[in-house]
C-alpha cells in the first residue's frame, strides 16, 4: 500500500526557501499571495503489515528532523 | 607519544584531506583514514574528524544520511567514551543530524551559498579545542557552506549559553545563524561542530593561520606538548 508523508517546517522556523518562492510569486505578477512555506512529500510503497507505530519510527528516526520539521502520514488508498 | 587520530570519508566528503593534512602538520602523525562504510574505528583513538564538503549527496537534509551510516554507530560510541569528535562543516550537520550535538543546520538565511573568509569571536577557552585562543579574541576562518544556518529553540540555545558550549560566533552577519553561533560543543565537551573551516587556515599561504591553535589546543592537551 501507498503511505505519504508529509514533512513540514514547525510554526515559527524560518524558512528561506519558501520566502524566495513567495517573492518569485510576486515577481511573476501574482498578487494576495501572504506566506509561503516548502515542505517535503515522501511516498514509501509498504507492505500492508506494516504498522502506524513503524510508520512513525521511520518518521521521527530519519524521514524528519524532530528538531525542526513536523510531519504527517497518511495511508492511500489503492 | 604520537597523536592517534581518525578521519572520515563519506561519499562527497571533500575536505577530508584538508583535514588530514592539518592533523598531520600539526600532531606530525598522519591520521587513519576511515570510510563510512567500515564498521569499526582503529583502537586507541586520540581524535575524531568528520571533515567538510557533501556526504550521500545530502539528500533528504545535509548530513542525514551520513549519520545513519555505519561508521557513525563506532563514532556515537566513541564519543560517548569521551573521545573528542571535531565536525566541521558538513561534519557539522552529521554531528547534529546524529544526535550528537543540538539543534539543526538549516538553509542559509539569504539563501546564498557563502564562500568567504569571516570574523569569529572565540566564545570558550576552556575547552580541549579552545584553550589555545584567548577569550573574545577575533579570529579569521574561511566558511564556505549553503545549510549554515543554526537553529535550536530558546530553552535549547539558552542552555548551550548557560553552559558555555557556544565555542565561536560569528562576529559579522553570515548566514542567519541563531544568536549568530558559529560552533557549539556537546555537554562533556569533547564533541565540537563548527560550519567554519579551520583546517584551511593553518598555513600562511592559506592566507591565515588563525585555525591553528584548534589543532594545537587538541594536540597538547591530548599527548602533552
Amino acid at each position: 500500500m501507498k503511505v505519504r508523508v508529509s514533512v513540514s517546517l514547525k510554526p515559527g522556523v524560518l524558512d528561506p526557501q519558501g520566502r524566495a518562492i513567495q517573492h518569485s510569486l510576486e515577481g511573476l505578477g501574482f498578487s494576495g499571495v501572504h506566506d509561503v512555506r516548502a515542505g517535503r512529500l515522501i511516498e514509501l510503497e509498504v507492505e500492508d503489515g506494516v504498522t502506524d507505530a513503524q510508520l512513525d519510527e521511520m518518521c521521527r528516526q530519519l524521514l524528519a528532523n524532530m528538531v525542526i520539521e513536523n510531519y504527517r502520514i497518511e495511508r492511500v488508498p489503492a | 607519544m604520537s597523536f592517534r587520530s581518525a578521519v572520515i570519508t563519506f561519499p562527497g566528503s571533500n575536505c577530508d584531506r584538508d583535514m588530514a593534512v592539518a592533523l598531520e602538520a600539526i600532531s606530525g602523525t598522519a591520521p587513519a583514514r576511515v570510510w563510512h562504510g567500515d564498521a569499526s574505528l582503529p583502537d586507541g583513538l586520540d581524535f575524531i574528524a568528520l571533515p567538510g564538503g557533501f556526504s550521500y549527496g545530502d539528500y533528504l537534509r545535509s548530513g542525514a544520511m551520513a549519520a545513519r551510516s555505519p561508521i557513525m554507530r563506532a563514532v556515537v560510541a566513541a564519543a560517548a567514551r569521551g573521545v573528542p569528535v571535531l565536525g566541521v562543516c558538513n561534519g557539522f550537520q552529521v554531528l547534529t543530524e546524529a544526535g550528537l550535538l543540538p539543534g539543526a543546520l538549516m538553509r542559509n538565511a539569504g539563501i546564498r551559498f557563502v564562500c568567504r573568509e569571516v570574523s569569529l569571536r572565540v566564545e570558550n577557552t576552556q575547552s580541549l579545542f579552545t584553550s589555545g585562543y584567548e577569550a573574545g579574541q577575533l579570529i579569521r576562518i574561511p566558511v564556505a557552506h549553503h545549510d549554515g544556518n543554526y537553529f535550536a529553540d530558546e530553552a535549547t540555545l539558552d542552555r548551550l549559553e548557560g553552559e558555555g558550549r557556544v565555542a565561536f560566533r560569528y562576529a559579522e552577519a553570515v548566514n542567519g545563524s541563531a544568536r549568530d553561533i558559529a560552533g557549539v560543543l556537546n555537554d562533556a565537551g569533547n564533541v565540537l561542530g563548527m560550519m567554519p573551516h579551520p583546517e584551511r587556515a593553518i598555513d600562511a599561504a592559506h592566507g591565515g593561520t588563525d585555525g591553528k591553535a584548534l589543532f594545537v589546543s587538541a594536540v597538547k592537551g591530548l599527548v602533552g606538548a
